[in-house]
């Protein structure tokens, strides 16, 4: 029973996923257009019965544009991790084919750990336009190192294992190595390390927009709103910055909490 | 027949682990080598199947070099089993990777069709190696290297593996190159002898099986 526990907790929290990924993906068809909707007569109201987290500065319903907003931050995080771990699965496999696409591949991880990855995103985001294309494209291209450099190291040591080179003296082509040696091998990793980047990706996605080359202004991200309760701050209008940052915190950890019990599991 | 000239391996920066080294397997032959732990055993058993590349000295199957893509003709069975199968498949697909082997071979090596749908790391050391051994008998092997293969198991299960294995080399006139702490066993089973000491390789005694 022991043992079971930790696969146990891992579909618990499997399932809490899924659940949270409904709420969030439906949220926008039961939302409406309540994110976007502006109030002058209640401008700036504080939390209570009427606006259950306040409004910010055009009226608009905090609670709903907080929701909108995770719904955004999780699709640009589902998208930038898909990506990023299928290019670190993929070159992370490229390594054992040949000592030379091996160094190649380490050079590129070498080469883009070495650079600070802020800088990077920005760079790519900026070069590319803004927008969630933008984003996801530029959190993805610089976060596939860190994964790579794991799956790599796995792979190189299952390269020495006798039953690979038994495999090859068999008859068997690179191509059925690759595919039912090496492939199921590294995708428990590869699925650990695509929810590990997740909460990563959604916090870059958040800074990318506070910083302004991010998400168009009239989407309700999270750094979008974030960045608008920076210039209330000084106002005391604490909720515009308190709750959309608690919204992010929770889904971050939350989805941290599941990648650790799915590696526990795993 | 497979003859390895003049081998010669080192790791480099220590000195060569044996120097010209020279071995003839015809087709059908037992040969025993034996030597102390780290004599270089194992090495010469890699080398022969192509596993490793020797330092110098040259390997060749009637004359010729074999190609390292594709069935090779020289296989290598290793010590542990449990690190010469995947651990993640069926005992059905490690059996089968490279060819399947009909029923009655399998009952021959005592593999009961019960283990087949079981995952690899429920089966025994002894049973694994038999699947090993089994596996490497693909239509096409024409020497077979055994490292050891029975060293971990027990005598009554060594007996049998030995009498499958024998069986089945002399239907299809494998050479077989066996490497064994074992003078007894190496004695019983095998026409010719070697013994590697001394970097050198040294002939046993000749003796005829009874």
């Amino acid at each position: 029973m022991k043992a079971a526990q930790p696969r146990l907790r891992a579909l618990a929290c499997s399932g809490l996923a899924v659940l949270l990924l409904l709420a969030l993906l439906s949220g926008q068809w039961w939302l409406g257009d309540l994110p976007g909707r502006m109030q002058f007569d209640a401008r700036l109201a504080p939390p209570g019965l009427d606006h259950w987290l306040g409004t910010d500065a055009l009226g608009r319903e905090l609670w709903a544009r907080t929701l909108a907003g995770l719904a955004l931050s999780f699709r640009v995080g589902l998208l930038a991790a898909l990506l990023g771990s299928a290019i670190a699965l993929g070159l992370a496999l490229l390594t054992t084919l040949s000592p030379r696409l091996d160094a190649l591949v380490r050079l590129l991880i070498d080469t883009l750990l070495s650079v600070p990855h802020l800088i990077l995103l920005l760079l790519i985001a900026f070069a590319l336009g803004g927008g969630l294309q933008a984003v996801v494209i530029a959190v993805a291209t610089t976060h596939w190192p860190g994964l790579a450099r794991v799956l790599r190291a796995e792979l190189l040591q299952l390269r020495a294992a006798p039953y690979i080179g038994i495999s090859r003296a068999l008859g068997k082509s690179q191509g059925f190595i690759l595919l039912h040696h090496f492939l199921p091998h590294a995708l428990p990793h590869c699925l650990v390390g695509a929810l590990l980047l997740f909460p990563h990706a959604i916090l870059h996605e958040a800074a990318l927009t506070f910083l302004g080359v991010g998400l168009s202004p009239s989407q309700p991200a999270i750094g979008i709103l974030l960045a608008d309760a920076m210039r209330y701050l000084s106002g005391g209008y604490w909720w515009l910055g308190v709750f959309p940052g608690l919204g992010l915190l929770l889904m971050v950890l939350g989805i941290e909490r599941i990648a650790s019990g799915l590696r526990r599991a795993l | 027949m497979l003859e390895a000239c003049q081998l010669c391996y080192a790791f480099p920066p220590q000195p060569p682990l044996f120097e010209d080294v020279s071995l003839r397997i015809e087709a059908g032959e037992w040969v025993g080598l034996s030597g102390n732990s780290g004599a270089g055993k194992s090495t010469l058993g890699r080398l022969l199947a192509g596993y490793d590349e020797p330092t110098a000295g040259r390997i060749r199957i009637e004359g010729e070099r074999f190609s390292t893509k594709g069935l090779r003709p020289v296989q290598w069975l290793p010590q542990s089993p449990e690190l010469a199968v995947n651990p993640r498949w069926q005992v059905v697909r490690v059996l089968n990777e490279a060819w399947e082997p009909p029923e009655a071979l399998r009952r021959a090596f005592g593999i009961k069709s019960q283990w087949l749908n079981r995952p690899v790391r429920t089966l025994s050391g002894g049973e694994l190696q038999r699947i090993c051994v089994l596996r490497a008998l693909a239509p096409g092997v024409r020497y077979l290297i055994a490292d050891e293969i029975s060293t971990m198991l027990d005598p009554i299960t060594q007996l049998a593996l030995w009498q499958a294995l024998k069986a089945e080399a002399e239907k299809r006139k494998l050479g077989v190159l066996v490497i064994s702490h074992d003078a007894a066993l190496l004695k019983r089973l095998c026409q010719r002898r070697y013994h590697l000491e001394n970097a050198r390789l040294h002939a046993a005694e000749h003796h005829q099986l009874p």
